[in-house]
């Protein structure tokens, strides 16, 4: 009885790819995603090496060409109401455009999700504190808090920027929240804590390591809806200030050019469209690429 | 006869988190010796995990109420703060779950894992943990450990997650295991392997083990006693071979009359206990069993039941052995 052995079938070796090596490669082979990403790319590079795709200057026009159609001499994209050369202005404004995106998103990302996993993984009444808290903000609709921020803080990039990360730490401590606390009753936290894990470190390792994915995955989802919400501050003058180019405020300016120049108009929307779908549809790529596991 | 390495001295645990108090163990006593391997077997919600996580106090400090002492190797584990705890959790006693799937973090290598918890309570280098988490693989008998160390939970098979979690639970070489069912959620032919593999550490290793499960066939694998519970008390307690041969409580007698084993002829009738466990928020009075006991009278409805010694290591909480005893003879 003392010496059974205990058979154990010879396995082949496996190697195994890392976590996020096994998400690229799905990723990578997800065409939608992919050309989402392409998309991004283009545009993003295009806005950081403005200065020398841009064919003209972007602030510089001569009134004799204003409102050029598309396809003209000289302006492929035609001209703005100031005669300023649309190509070079919608690339200028992806600048302003990606940046009013993607920063309060970053900002939010890093204060909602710290918000979020402190009450979940603290629970109890400071759960009920900061999430009724959080709740005051989320009450509003989103464009109408960032409108009021806004305009209580008065107009400029900065204050947009602000006023749009307050819009979004609500929702982003929302997902942190729910996720930190199915996570929190989870045997693999009580694991830890049952092998000598401090709070501390169950929190920096167990709990960061579950929870930032998901809600990665969220915040790109929220880039788009940060971008429109920054366009429409600029379009309601809050943002961005003429002649500054940015897409919102390009479709500001250009609405009084509806009936002459409808298809030169619409650019700046067509832009703030593209980018908002690609970042939709590359979050939702990344979100079943990351379902890799169970 | 040497001091027990962990003495559990009339444990209560209270849960008040819900409307009514629940009274889930109730002045529980248990000794294990240094090497030894105890089973606490009995159905479910008869307090066998509660009283586990008593001993490495993880029932949540704010909802449930602690009574009565746990010493483990001459230190108080109700006196513990907060720090001495940490260091006592893993260290000294460590836990092995029923679900290895979800209780290994989904996201980081096995290998990560362990190198992680060693290097919690050691001052030691990466390499050196990661070489120990290696040494650990092959002493539970994973196959290809080296390539298996950079593998996620799910990329193992269930048994071989066991495996994995035994090792983590091994890995800062403590001298109590709690083992919470450990081979439930496995199939037949890997649950025995797992069965023996910790039998051999056990020997190997000198651990003291406590083996939680409501498998009789699995703890007498690998108990050296067995300890049986129900409604949150020890009913009777004894070495694996007494408990199986002469058992003396009316509820273990009808638990091992109740084995599918004795049952297997097609046609008999399986023999159940009669009735269903008490409500432990609203325990009756006297003996918990008595409602359902073949040979309970007016004397165990009321007052507390006391424990009777039968025989060396031999004991039970009932009032009428005297009647199991002739039951046994005839």
């Amino acid at each position: 009885m003392a010496d059974i052995a205990i058979a154990t079938p010879p396995v082949e070796p496996v190697r195994s790819a890392g976590y996020w090596q096994n998400v690229g490669k799905r990723l990578i082979r997800d065409k939608t995603a992919m050309a989402a990403a392409a998309v991004l790319a283009l545009i993003t590079l295009a806005a950081i090496f403005a200065p020398i795709v841009a064919p003209m200057d972007p602030l510089q026009g001569r009134l004799i060409n204003r409102l050029q159609p598309i396809g003209s001499e000289g302006h492929i994209l035609g001209t703005d109401e100031l005669g300023r050369d649309m190509l070079s202005r919608l690339i200028w404004g992806g600048r302003l455009s990606l940046l009013m995106g993607v920063t309060p998103v970053v900002l939010a990302f890093f204060i909602g999700s710290a918000i979020g996993i402190i009450a979940g993984y603290a629970g109890g009444w400071t759960n009920t504190l900061i999430m009724r808290t959080v709740d005051i903000f989320y009450a509003f609709p989103s464009v109408l808090l960032a409108v009021a921020l806004s305009g209580a803080l008065g107009a400029g990039l900065g204050n947009a920027l602000l006023s749009l990360t307050v819009v979004f730490i609500p929702p982003i401590a929302r997902v942190a929240e729910s996720v930190t606390t199915r996570l929190r009753s989870s045997d693999f936290i009580e694991a830890a804590r049952a092998s000598g894990a401090g709070a501390l470190t169950i929190v920096r390792v167990h709990v960061l390591g579950n929870v930032l994915g998901p809600i990665f995955v969220y915040a790109t989802s929220l880039i788009a809806v940060s971008m429109i919400l920054a366009s429409g501050l600029s379009f309601l003058g809050l943002g961005v200030r003429p002649p500054n180019p940015e897409w919102g405020l390009m479709l500001n300016t250009l609405r009084t050019a509806i009936y002459a120049q409808p298809w030169v108009a619409a650019l700046p929307g067509a832009m703030i469209f593209l980018v908002s779908i690609s970042f939709n549809l590359l979050s939702d790529g990344l979100r079943s690429a990351m379902e890799v596991r169970q | 006869m040497t001091a027990p390495f962990l003495s559990i001295q009339n444990l209560g645990v209270t849960f008040t988190g819900g409307t009514r108090p629940v009274r889930a163990v109730n002045d529980v006593s248990l000794d294990v010796a240094e090497g030894e391997a105890v089973a606490l077997i009995g159905e479910s919600g008869s307090g066998k995990s509660v009283t586990m996580r008593a001993v490495m106090r993880l029932n949540p400090e704010n909802r449930s109420k602690l009574e009565g002492k746990i010493m483990v190797g001459g230190r108080d584990v109700m006196g513990l703060n907060t720090r001495a705890l940490s260091a006592f959790r893993g260290a000294e006693a460590a836990m092995i779950f029923q679900e290895p799937l979800l209780a290994l973090d989904p996201v980081y290598t096995l290998g990560d894992q362990i190198v992680e918890t060693i290097r919690r309570h050691e001052p030691i280098s990466k390499e050196a943990a990661r070489a120990r988490a290696l040494d650990l693989f092959d002493r539970v008998r994973i196959p290809s450990a080296k390539s298996r160390l950079d593998n996620y939970p799910h990329e193992m098979s269930g048994g071989m997650r066991q495996r994995a979690m035994i090792a983590l639970a091994l890995s800062c070489r403590p001298k109590l295991l709690l083992a919470d069912e450990p081979t439930t959620a496995l199939d037949a032919t890997v649950q025995i392997q797992v069965l023996l593999l910790l039998r051999e550490l056990q020997r190997d290793l000198g651990l003291s083990i406590i083996f939680v499960t409501h498998d009789i066939g699995a703890a007498v694998e690998v108990a050296d006693r067995i300890a049986v519970m129900y409604a949150g008390q020890i009913v009777e307690q004894a070495t694996a071979r007494d408990l199986i041969r002469t058992p003396r409580h009316p509820y273990t007698l009808g638990l091992l009359k109740s084995r599918a084993h004795d049952a297997m002829v097609k046609g008999s009738k399986l023999d159940a206990i009669p009735g269903a466990p008490p409500d432990l928020a609203n325990l009756p009075e006297g003996c918990p069993f008595a409602p359902r006991c073949f040979l309970a009278d007016a004397g165990c409805r009321t007052g507390s039941i006391g424990i009777a010694q039968i025989s060396e290591g031999h004991q039970a909480r009932c009032r009428r052995l005297d009647q199991t005893a002739l039951r046994d003879a005839g």
